[in-house]
């Protein structure tokens, strides 16, 4: 189960702030969703259902999509270890 | 309960810089028609990719160059540049506008006798005109624009040999203030070998001069340089008269206006900074008028200019192959349109759009094109949405050089259509498919 990092604020608009280097992200809508649903504890599969029930996407295009977000989450060092 | 859109979750890094007091948007407007025929429909008939040139386009950015340069010079005639696109229904389009033609190439030369130019009217430039090339130029009576001395010696030979004499020009370089100067093509008028040329015609009394050429380069953002190149023609006109009392008919100022397109490591977009045809014809006729060339004998003005005329006039269609992370980070996105096909790719930062309604959110992305090479990206960075895979995409201006410099290589080279003024799209070279190539093969027995 992945989590956003504690010292990590994001706001409902998805402005994305990483008090540890200062820096600043901006998430679009879908991201913002995914984001909230880590934070409230959900794991891949959960997020996964929540998607298909509520958006036109199929599983495969969303695993895609969601792993390529995960991606670079990780590579902006967002995510806690 | 009806479901939501889904659109690719994105982040994006903001990166506080210095603020761009131009203001340039990243927002990419979809373009779903070209004159009014949808994309997808040119897609769906024709396939992916494939070029798309437009007749109103053409007609509408001729007459703006004609107007300019004829509401300010008496007597101006434009002749098509043919290694600017040489398919045949667009140089026809041209030569129906009234554009003669203007060759550097004995495939070219034919080419243009073959879409019905009269001989005559056949401006022959270049460095490669071999003898039998000349010999046609010649009985043509086409006009040669002489390169070197050479040249000009062989042609002295033909006109004995062939009892006629040859209508000849002499291209000339020089100093006109911009860099780089070009110095390879024709003789150079500071170390006078320009009137070497000149006087070796005048005094082997066997060619008839009819013209001064000169093309100062490609894609000239400075209208000044074709001020001072046209001085330095008229001074050579003025001079001729004087000593020979030998009127030319006509200076030719060859092409090199720049069209819209953004070079790479432009910091503004060449639709901000490229002149109009104004700046140019005002630059080159006013330096023609204001000379001392006899107002009851002025020189009819040719232009070749290419690029300016077709580049805004053609667009290639392609489609998403698909999409992947790069080391960094960055989404690179793959598409059918590959450097073998677009050519100017490689200096120009091309306006790619999505041809359908995309999110609003995008991510810098590298576009590739679909080749196993390296070197196969159509742009290295660009702000872009999300695309899926069969989405498609439009690259606007690139109806120059491309249909001309395109490579076959690893795939065939795409279909190009022609939309009429009527909306109607007209096949006008298809597809390459293995017998095109392979017809040109052959396999020694002994691997048979």
């Amino acid at each position: 189960m992945m989590k956003i990092k504690k010292n990590i604020a994001v706001s409902e608009s998805g402005f994305v702030f990483d008090a540890g280097t200062g820096e600043t992200y901006s998430l679009n809508p879908v991201g913002v969703e995914i984001v909230k649903l880590m934070n409230e504890g959900k794991n891949q599969e959960e997020i996964s259902n929540y998607f298909l029930s509520n958006y036109e996407v199929s599983q495969g295009i969303f695993e895609s999509a969601y792993f390529d977000f995960v991606s670079i989450l990780n590579q902006y060092n967002l995510i806690e270890r | 309960m009806e479901k939501k859109f889904f659109e690719r979750p994105i982040i994006n890094k903001i990166n506080a810089g210095i603020p761009d007091k131009f203001g340039m948007g990243n927002q990419l407007n979809p373009i779903s028609t070209i004159d009014g025929v949808a994309v997808k429909d040119l897609i769906a008939e024709h396939g992916s990719p494939v070029f798309v040139l437009s007749e109103k386009t053409i007609q509408d950015i001729y007459q703006d160059a004609y107007q300019a340069f004829s509401t300010r010079y008496p007597k101006v005639q434009f002749a098509w540049s043919y290694k600017t696109n040489y398919i045949d229904a667009v140089c026809r389009t041209f030569h129906k506008l009234g554009s003669w033609a203007e060759v550097v190439s004995g495939f070219e030369y034919q080419k243009a006798l073959e879409n019905g130019v009269p001989g005559n009217q056949i401006i022959f430039n270049g460095p490669d005109k071999n003898e039998a090339d000349l010999r046609l130029a010649i009985e043509n009576a086409s006009l040669i624009h002489i390169d070197h001395f050479d040249e000009l010696y062989l042609i002295i030979r033909l006109a004995d040999e062939t009892n006629k004499r040859p209508k000849v020009a002499i291209r000339v370089n020089m100093d006109n203030g911009i860099y780089p100067q070009w110095d390879r093509f024709g003789f150079n008028y500071e170390n006078g070998d320009a009137w070497n040329a000149l006087n070796r015609i005048m005094l082997s009394k066997k060619l008839d001069l009819v013209g001064l050429h000169t093309h100062i380069g490609t894609y000239i953002l400075a209208p000044f340089g074709y001020g001072n190149a046209a001085k330095v023609l008229a001074d050579l006109a003025i001079g001729l008269d004087r000593k020979y009392n030998h009127k030319i008919k006509y200076i030719d100022m060859g092409g090199g206006f720049a069209s819209k397109n953004t070079l790479k490591g432009a910091y503004l977009p060449g639709s901000d900074t490229c002149p109009s045809f104004d700046e140019y014809a005002e630059a080159i006729t006013n330096a023609l008028i204001n000379s001392s060339i006899d107002p009851e004998n002025m020189p009819v003005l040719f232009l070749e200019t290419g690029r300016a005329l077709i580049d805004d006039a053609g667009s290639l269609l392609g489609s998403v192959i698909g999409n992947k992370r790069l080391k960094d980070g960055r989404r690179a996105t793959i598409l059918d349109i590959g450097v073998n096909m677009l050519f100017t790719s490689f200096w120009y930062e091309h306006i790619v759009v999505p041809a359908q309604a995309t999110s609003k959110y995008t991510e810098d992305t590298t576009l590739y094109g679909p080749l196993c090479m390296n070197i196969d990206v159509i742009r290295d960075a660009i702000q872009f949405p999300s695309m899926k895979i069969g989405d498609q995409v439009v690259v606007k201006r690139v109806g120059a050089y491309n249909m001309t410099q395109w490579m076959q290589f690893i795939t065939y080279r795409p279909k190009v259509v022609l939309i009429d003024r009527k909306g109607k799209v007209h096949t006008i070279r298809n597809r390459e498919n293995i017998d095109s190539i392979r017809s040109l093969e052959v396999v020694p027995d002994y691997l048979k």
